[in-house]
Formats: structure tokens, C-alpha cells, sequence
């Protein structure tokens, strides 16, 4: 299933971001001042398509465009996604000699899992596994999650947040 | 600055601004009377709802409308000292709009029994007031909220009247309970909901946000701040964060002279010739005993020493498991199925009412699952598979006959932001509600049973909760000795002080009361508009 651009800005709004910002940044990559860097939003798409199913694709344009309207519209959490971020690099540079963008797949899991972010209690102010949870690991599930197309591999096309109308509940299975 | 001093030649003061007093407020002032209404919460911006739907969705995330947290935690200071815990701030919101802006929007009228509940069982007293005074007054407030329902409940009180919107239809798992419900005998049928299934009054249709409890982010769900802005259309002022400190009376101590009230620039006095009490089931009987007097030294409006007495709940029960099918639970946040057949109470008294509920959002959703989860990708999506797509739950409302231990009173030593005690609710269960519980438990069993689900959990009498109905606190009769307001909801001790909402309740059935409490609110507004 393809996450398209529908899927960015039900998960933005789900996430409490709506108006131009939104807009902009979820849809046409926003203007030319990006609030990533280029690694910062490589390692977030790394992070998606290691924590993501296989089953939906264009997971890098979907992970590029919500996390950029994400911290243009938040400053505190913009702050903790990089401390994360250049967490989790220096935990990769020191057991796999490269940041974690850089590094194949299975490594990628394998980095995740090591660091404490697949099972520690996401919290911004605990420690690194638990930041690296809360900032990049379920910042990103969430997203895929309270989207139309991320919710709906589970069976739920309309999630909790997304304006999907009110005939959906009155059908069965597809 | 928000100007926050009082109105002059005010006729009604009206303090809450909740469903109650936003309805009189609307009536009175549209009737050309000049009415004041004062909040102890903010007005909340409604820019800020995207944001309040996010701490909705997103796991963990905390109160949506801010009450009883962060910098309000000392505004809203409570403890609860009896055998049961009551989470009192997660029962409530204090602002603009009231506990409407959380409510889920389940709004039935109650049943005749309800209002002669100890002629016919035995049980608690009887209403002042019969269904047939109240009836005009239900079909009034259907209109107001635009409440969307059918005629299709056997069980429910003669209406003159269609719903003022078309039921919405039911969901794809009620017809999976109503085939199991019919194999057992119970009669199912729609649920009135104070939501728009059509556009209505300027409001829109339900989009299916899917968020309704706590917050609707289309306005399709009705909540108090329609009538707010009516009334204020109509001429009436709405002072937020104003928190009435106490009530004076006149040195005969037979009419209220002034509500004097605490604001971010300071102390002020609202004098009127009526004064309308609409701050809910726990703050309205708090505001009487923190306005005692040498002539009422108990507190105002408590010659009985009733107020605060006989605090009641519904209480929450429920049972729920999985299935071997999809049920496609979560598309929207309110319920489309109930059954009253266990609701009328049985004439020896053994029971209470009971009130089955088919919920439409059973187990946790697919951001629930991700985001506690201890998987990631292709492993993750199947524990959501596994723990979103075959949830089903049954629940119940339960009555409570209100019990004179159970009370809101001051608490002798903390205090709020203001300096005043906080309230003290003090809450329990009896065994007659416990046996009702567990007759509820075994009903919704028997249902599970019948759809071959494997059950995963239930809310049972030791774990029962509140749900979130806060009534009986200044209830309603007759005698003054054992009642704080007459049938015309004015306290017996103050003739121009009404008290308005569930805690006028003598007893609750087991309906979601907010319905109930429009109707008597204007009822109210009648008899106020008699007298002014």
C-alpha cells in the first residue's frame, strides 16, 4: 500500500499540526529553508523504513515530509528529535563504525534493538534508549499509524483523528 | 485586559457555564432579561483543538482540556477520602462549555419508573415531578442539542414527537451482538446521540473524527458552548475565569444578594435580582457550604443538612473479548446500539436499573498497539492485527440509590488556588449496586458467550468505576427537612436562588443524565421567567 500525500497530512493532523505549515511542508516539501538537515532527515527515513512494514511503500517521501512539517511546527520537539538523533549515531559510530543512516537494514534493527529503542518506555527526559523511542521510533509509528493507509493494514481506513466520514463503521470487513 | 467587572442591573446571575446554565442563560436572555454568567474556567480557544484531538489520540498524552493538571492542579484540588477512590478531574471539565466538552453525548430520557422509583420498588424516594411534567421539557432540549435518534426502543417513555435528527445507523458490529441478542432473547435497538448524523443549526454533520470523547473537533457533537453563544447573541455577558468565592444574602436571610467572585485582576460582586447555580454536581453543593453565614452556619441553602448529602454515580460495568472475525471497531467514538430491557427495576427492589451499551471502540487502536508495543515492522503490524481487528465489549451504566454516606463535603485542611477547602468526595458502593453489577456482568457474558468470544476482561463490582454523572447533591422534594430545592428547583431558604443540573437528581435511573438536566434547565428557565 502507498502512502501518499493524503496519508502525511492525516498525520499531521492527528499530531496536532494543521494550517499552511502543514500544508507545506506535508505536501510539497516545503520551501527552501528545510528545519532538517540533510542526515537528520535521511536518518529519520532510516529510521521509518527500519521500523515500518514491509507492506506500504513510499515510506521515504511519507517520513520526509511529516517529520519536516513536525518540528517546523515545534520547536522543543525539533530539539529532542536532533539530541536523538546524534544519540543514536554516536551509539552506531561506536559499534558499527558508521552513523546509523549509513548502515545496511538488518544492521539498522540491529541498532535500534541494541540501543533499547524497540522495548524501553518512550519518555523525552529518560534516558537514551527511552528518547530515542519517544523522538524517532514512535514519533514515526504514530504517524504511520493514525493514517489512513497505515491504520488501514490493520483494517481500519478511518483511524481516530482522520475526518473519514460516518458511513465506514457501518461496513464489514473488506 | 478582558474586562471582568460585574454587570449592573443584572436581573440573572447565572454561575457555570455548563449545559445548565448555558441553556437558562440562552432562555432568559433571549426573553429580554439581562443575564450575567459567571465561570470559574477559561474560555477555551477553538484554535487550539487540533491540539487537544492530538492529546486525545496519542497515548500517554494527558487531559486534553487541561483541568485538575499542570497550572491548574491547584484550581482544581480535591480529595476523595471514602472506601472508593473518585478521580473527581477526570470526571469533569472546568471552562467555557463544561463537562460537554468531554462528554460522549448519550442522550436518553428517563423512564417513567425512574421518577417514582420508591412507589413502585421500594427504593430511594420519588420525584417531585412526574415523566409528563418533564416531557414537553425533553422534546424542548432534543431540539436544542439536535439530538439524532429513532423510535425503534420498546422499552423507552411514550414521545409525542420524532428525534429533531435521524438515528444514526447501526455499526457493523452491533449486527454482530444483534444476532446474538436475538438467539438470547434481548431486543436491541438505536441510541439517541447529541450529534449532528445531518447538518443542523449552523452545525455540521459528524465527519467521523472518531475522537467524540474528549473532544469533537467538527462541532458536530453538541456541546454547552452553542448556547453560550446564543445566549451571549441575545445580550447575555459570559465572564470566564471568574470563580464565585461564596454568596451573600440579604440580613434576612431570605434572598441571595451577591455572588462574589475571584479573577486574574481581582475580587468582584455581582449583585442580581435571581441567581441561578449551575456549577455541577460537586462544585454546586461546594459553593453552598463555603457560603456560610451566622445565619446559616451549615452552609447556604442547608437548613436540611442535606447539601453535599447523597453524592451518586452511575457505575461503569463491563465485559469484553475477541472473536474470530474482523469487528472494525474505532471508525467513530460513539455507540449505535444499546438495550434498556434490564433497565426497568425490578418491583421487590432486588436490582437497579441497568443499562446495556454495544460499543463501536472496543480494545485499543492500531496507534495504541505501535506505540506500547515491544516489535517493529513486519512482527509489529501482526501483534496490531492481532490486538486491533477482533475486539468486542459490552457495557453497562448502573444505578445507584443515592446512599446519605456518600457526600461532598470541605475538606478541614487543604485548600485551593483561592484559599478555600477543597471538596471532599466521599464515595462507595452498596451491595444492592454490587448485585446489580454483577447481574450486569452476567448478562454481557451470556452475550460474549453467545458470540463465542474469548473474554479478556471485565469490570466487575471490585473494579467498577465512576461514570463521570455527578448527581444527588442539593436533590429535589417536597419537605424542607430532607430537601434543599422545591419542585420548581429553589431552595427552600432562598427564594431567588435555583439550583440547576443532576445534583437536583432525587434518584438517577441509570440514563446518562445530561438530557435529564436540560429538561429541568428549562423547566427552570419557565419558572424563573414567571417570576422575573
Amino acid at each position: 500500500m502507498e502512502l501518499t500525500r493524503r496519508d502525511v497530512l492525516a498525520a499531521l493532523a492527528a499530531a496536532g499540526v494543521v494550517g499552511a505549515g502543514a500544508y507545506e511542508y506535508g505536501t510539497r516539501d516545503g520551501p527552501d529553508d528545510p528545519p532538517l538537515t540533510d542526515h537528520e532527515t535521511a536518518t529519520l527515513v532510516a529510521v521509518a523504513e527500519t521500523v515500518y512494514p514491509s507492506a506500504v511503500s513510499n515510506v521515504p517521501a511519507f517520513a520526509r515530509r511529516y517529520s519536516a512539517a513536525r518540528v517546523n511546527d515545534d520547536a522543543d520537539y525539533r530539539t529532542g528529535v536532533r539530541e536523538a538523533i546524534a544519540d543514536l549515531d554516536r551509539a552506531c559510530t561506536s559499534w558499527f563504525d558508521d552513523r546509523f543512516a549509513a548502515l545496511e537494514a538488518e544492521t539498522r534493527e540491529t541498532a535500534l534493538r541494541e540501543v533499547g529503542a524497540v522495548v524501553a518506555a518512550p519518555d523525552p527526559s529518560g534516558g537514551r534508549g527511552e528518547r530515542i523511542r519517544y523522538y524517532l521510533v514512535n514519533e514515526l509509528l504514530y504517524a504511520l499509524y493514525t493514517s489512513p493507509t497505515g491504520a488501514g493494514l490493520a483494517g481500519l481506513e478511518n483511524p481516530p483523528g482522520y475526518p473519514g466520514g460516518d458511513t465506514s463503521y457501518q461496513r464489514g470487513p473488506q | 485586559m478582558t474586562d471582568r467587572t460585574p454587570r449592573t442591573d443584572a436581573d440573572v446571575c447565572v454561575i457555570g457555564a455548563g449545559p445548565a446554565g448555558a441553556l437558562i442563560a440562552h432562555r432568559l436572555a433571549d426573553a429580554g432579561h439581562d443575564v450575567v454568567v459567571l465561570d470559574a474556567g477559561p474560555r477555551f480557544d477553538p484554535a487550539e483543538l487540533p491540539e487537544r484531538e492530538e492529546r486525545a489520540i496519542r497515548p500517554g498524552a494527558g487531559a486534553p482540556w487541561g483541568t485538575g493538571v499542570g497550572e491548574h492542579a491547584e484550581r482544581d484540588a480535591y480529595a476523595s477520602t471514602g472506601p472508593r477512590s473518585y478521580p473527581l478531574n477526570e470526571t469533569r471539565v472546568k471552562g467555557v462549555g463544561g463537562s460537554t466538552l468531554h462528554w460522549q453525548g448519550m442522550v436518553m430520557r428517563l423512564h417513567e419508573r425512574d421518577f417514582r422509583l420508591a412507589s413502585a420498588t421500594g427504593m430511594g424516594v420519588d420525584w417531585p415531578l412526574s415523566y409528563a411534567d418533564l416531557r414537553p421539557y425533553y422534546a424542548a432540549a432534543e431540539r436544542a442539542f439536535g439530538v439524532a435518534g429513532a423510535s425503534d426502543n420498546p422499552f423507552a417513555p411514550p414521545r409525542e414527537e420524532p428525534h429533531p435528527l435521524p438515528a444514526f445507523p447501526p455499526s457493523y458490529s452491533d449486527a454482530l451482538f444483534a444476532e446474538a441478542c436475538e438467539s438470547l432473547n434481548i431486543a436491541t435497538h438505536s441510541v439517541p446521540n447529541a450529534r449532528n448524523s445531518e447538518s443542523y443549526q449552523g452545525r455540521s454533520e459528524c465527519q467521523g473524527y472518531g475522537t467524540c470523547k474528549p473532544v469533537c473537533p467538527s462541532g458536530a457533537k453538541y456541546d454547552a458552548t452553542v448556547h453560550v453563544a446564543k445566549a451571549e447573541d441575545a445580550g447575555a455577558r459570559v465572564i470566564d475565569r471568574a470563580a464565585v468565592q461564596r454568596l451573600e444574602h440579604d440580613s434576612a436571610g431570605e434572598r441571595v444578594s451577591a455572588a462574589v467572585y475571584a479573577t486574574p485582576d481581582g475580587e468582584h460582586r455581582q449583585e442580581a435580582t435571581e441567581f441561578v447555580l449551575a456549577a455541577g454536581g460537586v462544585e454546586t453543593p461546594r459553593l453552598l457550604l463555603l457560603s456560610e453565614s451566622a445565619q446559616y452556619p451549615d452552609g447556604l441553602a442547608n437548613s436540611s443538612g442535606v447539601v453535599g448529602r447523597y453524592f451518586t454515580d452511575h457505575v461503569y460495568a463491563g465485559v469484553g473479548g475477541v472473536v474470530d472475525e474482523r469487528t472494525r471497531q474505532h471508525h467513530v467514538g460513539f455507540n449505535t446500539t444499546n438495550s434498556h430491557q434490564f433497565y426497568d427495576q425490578p418491583t421487590d427492589g432486588s436490582r437497579t436499573a441497568i443499562k446495556l451499551e454495544f460499543h463501536n471502540y472496543a480494545g485499543p487502536t492500531p496507534a495504541d498497539v505501535a506505540l506500547s508495543g515491544d516489535a517493529i515492522g513486519d512482527e509489529l503490524l501482526d501483534e496490531i492485527r492481532r490486538e486491533y481487528g477482533t475486539q468486542v465489549g459490552v457495557g453497562a451504566l448502573v444505578e445507584q440509590v443515592p446512599q446519605h454516606e456518600n457526600r461532598v463535603r470541605l475538606h478541614p485542611s487543604e485548600t485551593d488556588a483561592h484559599g478555600n477547602p477543597v471538596p471532599d468526595v466521599v464515595w462507595s458502593l452498596d451491595d444492592r449496586t454490587r448485585r446489580t453489577i454483577e447481574r450486569a456482568n452476567e448478562i454481557q457474558r451470556s452475550i460474549l458467550d453467545e458470540l463465542d468470544a474469548s473474554i479478556r476482561w471485565q469490570v466487575g463490582p471490585e473494579k467498577a468505576g465512576p461514570a463521570s454523572h455527578h448527581m444527588g447533591t442539593t436533590r429535589m422534594g417536597t419537605d424542607p427537612a430532607t430537601s434543599v430545592v422545591d419542585p420548581e428547583l429553589r431552595t427552600h431558604d432562598l427564594r431567588n436562588l435555583t439550583v440547576a443540573g443532576s445534583s437536583v437528581f432525587p434518584t438517577t435511573g441509570a440514563m446518562n443524565p445530561t438530557l435529564t438536566i436540560a429538561a429541568l434547565s428549562l423547566y427552570a428557565a419557565d419558572r424563573l421567567r414567571e417570576r422575573l
